[in-house]
């Protein structure tokens, strides 16, 4: 069997549901474990997706790795899991190298694709300028899976939750506060992201940039220098040294496409590029180019957008 | 404050990158290696910072072998104390962590930092892996840090949000943007390098949990279409008709 485990503390995101239809394809017997307080009701529904069946811990808060870890194993362990499964994402990372060292199981960590034939899996290396298929030596193997790589799919019905108890020690890590930016798409997540650079000239120009995000309903991103001269936030810098992404649309706008910044967007499924310099490196990793000054082809661009959602509602 | 800091190395990001023995293995030849951007931007710059306004020692530890000297000197000009090299190839993210507690068991250290991933294979997995096997608490993906007496609070990145998080000492750490800024090496430093302690260990066995069986690079992307920027309703058609992204 297959033990997935989900946050869900913080919502249920759609990564989880990627994780668990990843799970599905493995194994049909799909057991989702986690911890919190989302409600049977919100929990449930992660059946559709393969669960068949839900364990919630209540007196968890999901934060702490350590105590995580202990949880997840000793059910492992119990249910006799083959494969323990994450999402790739901040709690992933925590908790997956943990668990792989108390179940003494191989972690393919950021997983892209289902097993080959031969069981090894696919991941992302040297920035996402190579692919590495990565074998698990031992009994058990732990998978932690990289958002927007597998669709989620509906494959059956809400499942039963059931609560489970037990001592997983006290929490060594306590959480203060969480800020969370209002009403913004979260960067990782998002399938459709409008990223632009030092092309846009200065802070003030940026009015056009969330104008096209918002019409497409996709997050905003930036390239490094932006962010270090504190025209956008930290959180909004992809690249080698920022965020990595891979959405299905990235749109670069005034970015010249170093390689630091591609290393963090070239995992994306379609890029579209604009640039004045038609020699600007990013051309070279676009499937769609435009080349024109930003400030002229962008409120066309969000008009198009605009009128396109209107005839398609 | 005792502060391990683990350095790891990564090829410079405009090397090429490509594989020989049939895929098999990296080819390391004329690749530039750098110290890994997370370990040495972020987390040994905290760690010096920390060990100046708190005194205390600073020291480095690389799984890696003699070619790794190159960077150990590097990450000692910057001003870290002492290096330690255990002397291995690293196979994979648990043998290095194996190699790392062994070692950190017997330091009595305050606090072990990491990077929040190498460049190179991405993995995000060793500064977990040692702090299971140390049993020590972890937070992952943390930005900011800072240590009151026996306490530490610390910033990590979550989903779109941030969160501010209180731990005691020891603990494991791994840190990425936002921690630190860069130090550039100065003369004194470089020359101070050269006689600082660098030590070699000779590595433990320990069980291989994964492998990398074969390596690929992606296929190139097809030429760009290029479209006129006068015409984005055409732009906005083909993202629908034929990307299928919106
Ligand atoms: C170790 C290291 C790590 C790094 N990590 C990262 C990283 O993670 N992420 C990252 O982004 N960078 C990173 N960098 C920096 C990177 O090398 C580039 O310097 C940076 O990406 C350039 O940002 P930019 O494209 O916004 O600016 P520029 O290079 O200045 O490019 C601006 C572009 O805008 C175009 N332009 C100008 N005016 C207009 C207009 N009106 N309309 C349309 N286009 C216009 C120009 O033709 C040009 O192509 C790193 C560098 C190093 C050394
Ligand atoms: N060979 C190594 N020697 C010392 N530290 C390492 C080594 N490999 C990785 N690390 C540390 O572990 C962090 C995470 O690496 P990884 O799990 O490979 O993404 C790096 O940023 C380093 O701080």
């Amino acid at each position: 069997m297959v033990l997935v485990y989900i946050t869900t503390q913080h919502g249920i995101a759609k990564s989880a549901l990627e994780t668990v239809s990843y799970a599905r394809k493995l194994n049909e017997q799909v057991v989702v474990i986690t911890c919190g307080s989302a409600s049977a009701n919100e929990l449930e529904i992660l059946g559709k997706y393969g669960a068949k069946s839900i364990l919630v811990n209540r007196t968890i808060d999901g934060e702490d790795s350590q105590q995580l870890a202990r949880l997840i194993s000793s059910f492992a362990l119990s249910l006799k899991a083959e494969t323990v499964m994450f999402s790739h994402d901040f709690i992933g990372k925590g908790v997956a190298p943990r668990v792989s060292v108390r179940l003494k199981a191989g972690l393919v960590s950021g997983a892209i694709s289902l097993p080959e034939t031969d069981g090894s899996i696919k991941i992302n290396v040297f920035s996402g300028k190579a692919i590495a298929f990565v074998k698990v030596n031992s009994p058990v193997r732990i998978i932690s899976l990289l958002p927007n790589s597998v669709a989620p799919e509906i494959t059956g019905v809400n499942c039963a939750v059931e609560e489970i108890t037990g001592d997983f020690g006290a929490a060594a890590i306590k959480v203060l506060s969480t800020k969370k930016p209002e009403g913004d798409i979260a960067l990782p997540e998002a399938e459709l992201v409008v990223s632009a650079g030092r092309g846009m000239k200065g802070p003030e120009n940026w009015g056009m940039i969330e104008g096209l995000a918002k019409a497409l309903g996709a997050a905003t991103a930036c390239s490094r220098p932006v962010a270090d001269i504190g025209w956008r936030p930290h959180h909004e810098h992809v690249g080698q040294t920022g965020v990595a992404i891979r959405p299905n649309l990235y749109i670069a706008i005034g970015i010249s496409g170093a390689i630091q910044h591609l290393a963090g967007v070239n995992g994306s499924k379609v890029i579209v590029v604009v640039n004045t310099d038609k020699e600007a490196p990013f051309f070279k990793a676009a499937d769609y180019g435009v080349i024109g000054d930003a400030f002229d082809v962008i409120p066309r661009l969000t008009e198009a957008v605009l009128k396109f959602n209107a005839e398609n509602n | 404050m005792k502060i391990l800091v683990c350095i790891s190395k990564s090829p410079d990001t405009t090397s090429k990158i490509s594989f020989i023995q049939d895929n098999k293995v990296f080819d390391e030849n004329g690749v530039q290696f750098i110290v890994n951007p997370y370990d040495e931007w972020y987390a040994l710059v905290r760690a010096l910072e920390l060990k100046e306004t708190l005194g205390g020692q600073v020291s480095i530890i690389t799984v890696g072998t003699a070619n790794d000297d190159a960077i150990m000197r590097k990450a000692l000009a910057i001003g870290a104390d002492e290096a330690i090299r255990i002397d291995a190839e690293p196979k994979d993210a648990y043998f290095t962590a194996c190699q790392i507690a062994n070692f950190a068991k017997e330091g009595s250290f305050d606090l072990i930092l990491t990077g929040k991933e190498t460049i190179n294979y991405n993995g995000s997995q060793v500064g977990g892996m040692l702090s299971e096997i140390l049993d020590l608490p972890f937070v992952s993906l943390a930005s900011r840090l800072e240590v009151n007496g026996n306490t530490v609070s610390v910033e990590r990145e979550i989903a779109g949000g941030i969160q501010v998080i209180e731990a005691n000492l020891p603990l494991v750490i791994s840190c990425s943007k936002g921690m630190a800024e860069q130090r550039i090496p100065n003369m004194r430093g470089i020359m101070a390098a050269r006689t600082k302690p660098l030590q070699v260990i000779s590595p433990i066995s320990t069980d291989d949990l994964t492998s990398y069986v074969l390596f690929n690079t992606p296929s190139s992307k097809a030429a760009v279409k290029m479209i006129d920027a006068s015409n984005m309703d055409e732009l906005v058609q083909l993202l629908h008709n034929e990307a299928k992204v919106i």
